[in-house]
């Protein structure tokens, strides 16, 4: 399963670099947003998937599941969420004020 | 146990709130700023000195004692950048009354400077890895806020570059607290040291390490800091001079704090890594400061050069070399503080910020002149100011490690340092004045009292740094031992 995640991971930090890479505002922010939820499963993958009970005191289980990378990720989607939705703001702005998403233009020589 | 730790990050947390409430009373807003700032520098003084009689503090929230539950640890090294926050920030607070302007302070320009001290000081205060992560993310989503508002053109196009990299960098940083987590199974700092040191900094924990090397350096403008000259001459003087006179000190503290107590074993590969970064950042700083003409870019060149400086007293990393830096950072929060208000009352006195537009400032503005003439001794470390303690320490330091060539770098700099100032000073101050009376602009008290008190404050660093020498000794040592530090928080008795 490890295994599987881990491809999963690859897979999505991909996509998310050639997103990244494209002149185009909005498809730079649609990479930071799957670039950090490949990141959540990373997190995830490296405590170690399911490998015993749910983490409850008095389950009286064997093993139990790690909980700490789950709280770990929540934490860090929020956040993730947080940015995402502040840079589709800023994105909208920057269209208003420029009348251009393309990073190309929008780069240009400020004090040649 | 202490909760009054906490009291630092807690109290601009609560103000910030408190004052997005009082969004259309301006003046309340002010005085409740001011006040709240006091109380803070007042309860890290407190601490400090709690810290020198009982030893490191620390608070286990919720009563989770470590490695378990959310720490936050309070020694000499944290608790002298506290302070100096808190102090700078009050005093830019004063700057801000008069120079912010009446839109940014009806559209929330306090609660975010709250938002991001409280970044700033939880950053400082935190004891495990995942924590300053997310005391990072609310200082960086405050500097976001910060650096947009007011949306000019300008504002927006820099604020993209700056959000993106700062995005990545911290991807960066859960890529590594994944590896870590994954390989020694904890995130407190002290535990990661005691794991660490179990079971070896083999090749595995330095790769791991150098990404942390890669994100604190993108945070800090140590080589990676390409974004930074941009970003920082965008937003309003006041923001700008928060942002030079924190942000960047928030990745350095960071990285002083992970090399010298998680990953120290293997200093051949990292410190030598960190040394040569710091070479060349200093290099590259010093030909950015010198190569521009804009005002602006000059004053942010030289923060990437304080960077380096402070940056090559860890790479040395002996505990005189340390207390060097620490005394350094103290200076730079204030001194670039300064310089970035200096350079912004400039631009509002002539509406330019190209220097060759300037002449004869000093006849119009005698005080002016004068403060900028000690901000350029203090930076390029002339004696009785507080720029030379650092300097010197970091040198002593280097010369005992036998490191002569970041030696060489780390004080050609400040010949570079006082070149690029020295061009401003006798381009804008010295010659005939191109101000007629006419549009003689007046200077605001409320703009020339901070500038003086930052003034005060940099000549009293100085010549008082004997009084603040056992605070930053025993900082150093604790650097310099981190078993002092894994002691006092594993300690489950305290």
């Amino acid at each position: 399963m490890e295994t599987l995640i881990t491809i999963l991971v690859g897979v999505l930090v991909t996509v998310a670099v050639y997103l990244l890479l494209s002149k185009s505002l909005i498809r730079v922010i649609l990479g930071t947003a799957i670039l950090s939820h490949a990141v959540h499963l990373l997190l995830m993958t490296m405590g170690g998937l399911k490998k015993g009970a749910v983490p409850l005191l008095g389950e009286n289980a064997e093993k139990y599941t790690d909980a700490l990378p789950q709280a770990l990720i929540l934490t860090a989607i929020v956040i993730s969420f947080a940015v995402t939705s502040f840079l589709l703001v800023l994105a909208y702005r920057t269209y208003k004020e420029t009348g251009s998403d393309n990073l190309f233009l929008l780069r240009g020589p400020k004090d040649e | 146990m202490n909760n009054i730790i906490v009291m630092p990050m807690l109290i601009p947390l609560l103000t910030g709130i408190l004052l997005v409430f009082l969004r259309p009373y301006i003046k309340v807003q002010r005085v409740f700023s001011l006040v709240s700032m006091t109380a803070t520098v007042a309860v890290s003084v407190y601490i400090l000195d709690l810290i020198q009689t009982d030893g490191i503090l620390r608070i286990d929230f919720g009563g989770w004692l470590p490695p378990y539950g959310i720490s936050f640890v309070a020694d000499s090294f944290s608790m002298l950048l506290v302070l100096t926050t808190a102090i700078v920030t009050g005093i830019l607070l004063i700057y801000a009354f008069s120079s912010i302007g009446r839109r940014h302070e009806s559209m929330f320009f306090y609660p975010f400077v709250f938002f991001l001290v409280a970044g700033v000081n939880g950053s400082f205060l935190t004891g495990d890895l995942f924590n300053l992560f997310v005391c990072f993310e609310v200082m960086l989503l405050s500097s976001y806020v910060l650096i947009t508002l007011g949306g000019r053109k300008v504002q927006l196009v820099e604020s993209i570059k700056y959000i993106s990299i700062n995005v990545l960098s911290s991807w960066f940083f859960l890529v590594g607290i994944a590896y870590l987590y994954g390989t020694v199974g904890t995130l407190n700092m002290a535990h990661l040291s005691v794991r660490i040191a179990e079971v070896g900094q083999g090749p595995l924990l330095t790769v791991i390490s150098i990404i942390f090397l890669v994100v604190f350096s993108l945070k800090s403008g140590l080589l990676l800091y390409f974004w930074l000259p941009g970003s920082y001459s965008a937003p309003p003087t006041v923001v700008a001079a928060l942002f030079g006179a924190l942000l960047t000190k928030v990745g350095i503290y960071a990285m002083f704090r992970v090399f010298t107590l998680i990953f120290y074993h293997e200093p051949g590969v990292t410190h030598s890594i960190i040394g040569i970064m710091a070479a060349l950042t200093i290099i590259g700083g010093s030909m950015g400061a010198i190569a521009y003409n804009d005002i602006r870019q000059i004053v942010s060149y030289n923060v990437v050069i304080a960077v380096g400086f402070i940056l090559v007293g860890l790479a040395v990393s002996t505990e005189v070399a340390f207390q060097g830096s620490i005394y350094y950072l103290i200076h730079d929060m204030i001194i670039k503080a300064l310089l970035f208000l200096l350079a912004g009352t400039m631009i509002y006195l002539t509406g330019t910020s190209k220097i060759e537009k300037m002449s004869g400032l000093i006849r119009n503005y005698p005080l002016l002149g004068w403060l900028f003439f000690i901000t350029m001794l203090s930076l390029a470390g002339i004696p009785p100011l507080s720029g030379f303690i650092g300097k010197v320490y970091v040198g002593q330091g280097a010369i005992e490690t036998g490191s002569y060539f970041l030696l060489a770098i780390a004080f050609l700099s400040s010949i570079f340092v006082l070149y690029s100032l020295l061009r401003i000073f006798i381009n804008c101050f010295w010659g005939e004045t191109i101000i007629n009376e006419d549009d003689d602009v007046p200077l605001k008290k409320g703009m020339l009292i901070p500038l003086v008190m930052f003034g005060i404050l940099t000549i009293a660093l100085g010549v008082g740094a004997e009084g603040l020498a056992p605070y930053v000794s025993d900082a150093a040592r604790t650097l310099m031992n981190p078993e002092i530090y894994i002691d006092a928080v594993l300690t489950s008795d305290r």
